[in-house]
């Protein structure tokens, strides 16, 4: 079993987002960068899938140089190589291409990735690296457990789940609880020092978006607090100045 | 030109996340064809032409009753070179996201998710778009000629005028492989509002101390035709499933009034709620971040306050 896991670096849940040369560029000053949330899920199913059939993960980043030390933590988790596409990751587009030519020397049989990334949130990529392949893609996958060559998925849809069979190989964007999060041990970090890191350079230059300029919303502009005992206050708030109800 | 629009049903109904696709369709281009798959209930075709459609496509072969990513994606293709569109318009969904990325790549055109507003289109075409969940936006222009979007709810209001539309059969071709996905069965709670659609939400937390005290939760949303949210950590315990739970790594919500009961309001549960236009906490604990990011808040005790807004809601809406 061969295993593709891609990740984004993308900032701490946490960070105050801000934006610098007049809102076109992300300020990075005091963020911290971390496996993007949902990638962190699908690097700990990697990990149990691992355990259960025994095989290799392979994790995969598009960034440039500044990524590698999320990408050695993907390794500590229990990655056994990785690969970075040396470029900036200018859009899904973008992006898809190279994981699709990444994918296509490797011959995995999975290709598992978060369902969306946390900074631009498009939930786009684990579709177009399917098409791009010409194998199915599903999300957000919930549950994935292997029989042989057929996988059972569970996959969220509004209000409730769907359950599903993928022969593989087939790319899924997960999201919990398909697996508890991992926290690299101590052997983990030492051991991802001296796993190997292959860089690559990209394959295709092709975008299909730019970026014109990015935008806060405005800001809230204080609660309201209502005694307890003045419910009827809040109603007539409710219906009168929000006009909600 | 043409917007075709994916119109995504629920238990035969056309949702109204996708009839705002379909206002927003038309408001783009001038002219919107719906594409529909499966069973309708009556009334469903006037109420996609009312949202704006002049023309709704019906795929009703029984192959497409079941939503596949695949098999949809490869339809919506077909239908877009047929019918000369030049955008593709679906609602944000779990099926809808899904989709759009694999028509993109079949149709060679720019995406664009999350969209909030209608685009600009006075030198070229630039649309905004959510990002960073709700804590930015991103103006962004394409460059391919064809475009698929994904929106995002209240990016337009629903138009109630449109005329009925002219419906059309159509058979789309099975591609290979679309069959390689079986879909074995959903399980599905039926005649709640779902979650991501309502346009109220009732949320609650740990401060409702356990399972058994989410009926308070339940009044209040049944009495203002709401869905019910829940934190993360009553999703993580089993009180209340998955798909309740909203945040950073749940649903994100975006409803005209969101009520948080007994959420403290940690950062990540704040990033799945932050597209609401009005937010009201209720907590015990005056310091509850919660407060910093509402409009209305009040200070007490769940247990006290919840039968008593219902019974105010209740007597307001009699």
């Amino acid at each position: 079993m061969k295993i593709l896991v891609c990740i984004t670096h993308v900032p701490d849940t946490t960070s105050k987002i801000a934006f610098t040369d007049s809102n076109t560029k992300f300020d990075k000053n005091g963020v911290q960068f971390i496996i993007g949330p949902y990638d962190d899920y699908a690097l700990a199913r990697a990990v149990e899938l691992k355990e259960q059939t025994g095989g290799t993960i392979t994790v995969l980043n598009v960034g440039e140089a500044e990524t590698e030390p999320t990408i050695r933590k993907a390794l500590a988790i229990g990655a056994d190589d990785a690969i970075r596409v040396n470029a900036v990751p200018i859009d899904s587009f973008y992006v898809a291409n190279q994981i699709a030519a990444v994918a296509k020397e490797g011959a995995y049989d999975l290709i598992l990735m978060g369902r969306e990334s946390i900074d631009f949130n498009g939930g786009q990529v684990h579709g177009m690296v399917g098409e791009l392949l010409g194998i199915p893609s599903v999300s957000p996958v919930m549950t994935l457990d292997l029989d042989g060559n057929t996988a059972k998925v569970s996959r969220e849809i509004e209000g409730g789940k769907e359950f599903l069979e993928i022969d593989l190989p087939f790319v899924a964007g997960c999201q919990e609880p398909i697996a508890e999060w991992k926290i690299p041990n101590m052997r983990g970090i030492m051991s991802a020092r001296s796993k190997p890191l292959t860089v690559k350079e990209p394959v295709n230059d092709e975008t299909r978006t730019t970026l014109v300029e990015y935008e806060l919303p405005p800001a809230k502009t204080g609660v309201k607090m209502i005694d307890a005992d003045s419910i009827n206050e809040l109603v007539n708030l409710l219906k009168n100045e929000a006009k909600v109800i | 030109m043409a917007a075709l629009v994916f119109v995504e049903t629920d238990e035969k109904k056309a949702k109204k996340s996708s009839l705002e696709a379909v206002s927003y369709g038309l408001a783009a281009k001038g002219s919107a064809t719906a594409i529909v798959f499966g069973e309708l209930a009556e009334g469903q075709i006037e109420a996609i032409g009312k949202a704006g459609a002049t023309k709704v496509l019906h795929v009703s072969d029984s192959a497409y009753v079941q939503p596949s990513i695949m098999s949809y994606a490869s339809a919506m293709a077909e239908a877009y070179t047929s019918e000369g569109a030049d955008l593709l318009v679906l609602a944000k969904s779990s099926l809808g996201d899904s989709i759009a990325a694999r028509a993109s790549i079949k149709l060679n055109a720019s995406l664009v998710s999350n969209v909030a507003e209608l685009p600009d289109t006075s030198n070229g075409f630039k649309v905004k778009r959510s990002i960073y969940t709700g804590k930015a936006f991103a103006m962004t222009e394409v460059s391919a000629k064809d475009i698929v979007l994904t929106i995002k709810k209240n990016a337009v209001p629903v138009k109630e005028d449109g005329a009925a539309p002219a419906v059309e059969i159509f058979s789309p071709a099975a591609v290979d492989g679309d069959a390689r996905v079986k879909v074995l069965s959903q399980e599905k709670a039926t005649g709640d509002v779902l979650l991501p659609e309502a346009d109220i939400v009732v949320s609650g937390g740990r401060g409702l101390k356990g399972p058994e005290n989410w009926n308070l939760i339940e009044d209040l949303a049944k009495t203002l035709g709401a869905a019910t949210g829940c934190s993360k950590p009553v999703s993580d315990m089993d009180w209340r499933p998955h798909h309740e739970h909203v945040g950073q790594t749940g649903i994100k919500v975006a409803p005209s009034l969101y009520i948080a009961v007994g959420i403290s309001g940690a950062i990540q549960h704040l990033a799945g709620v932050n597209s609401s236009k009005y937010i009201l906490v209720v907590n015990k604990d005056p310091e509850a971040p919660f407060f910093k990011a509402a409009d209305y808040g009040i200070v007490g005790d769940a247990f006290e306050v919840l039968p008593k807004l219902t019974e105010a809601l209740k007597a307001e809406m009699s």
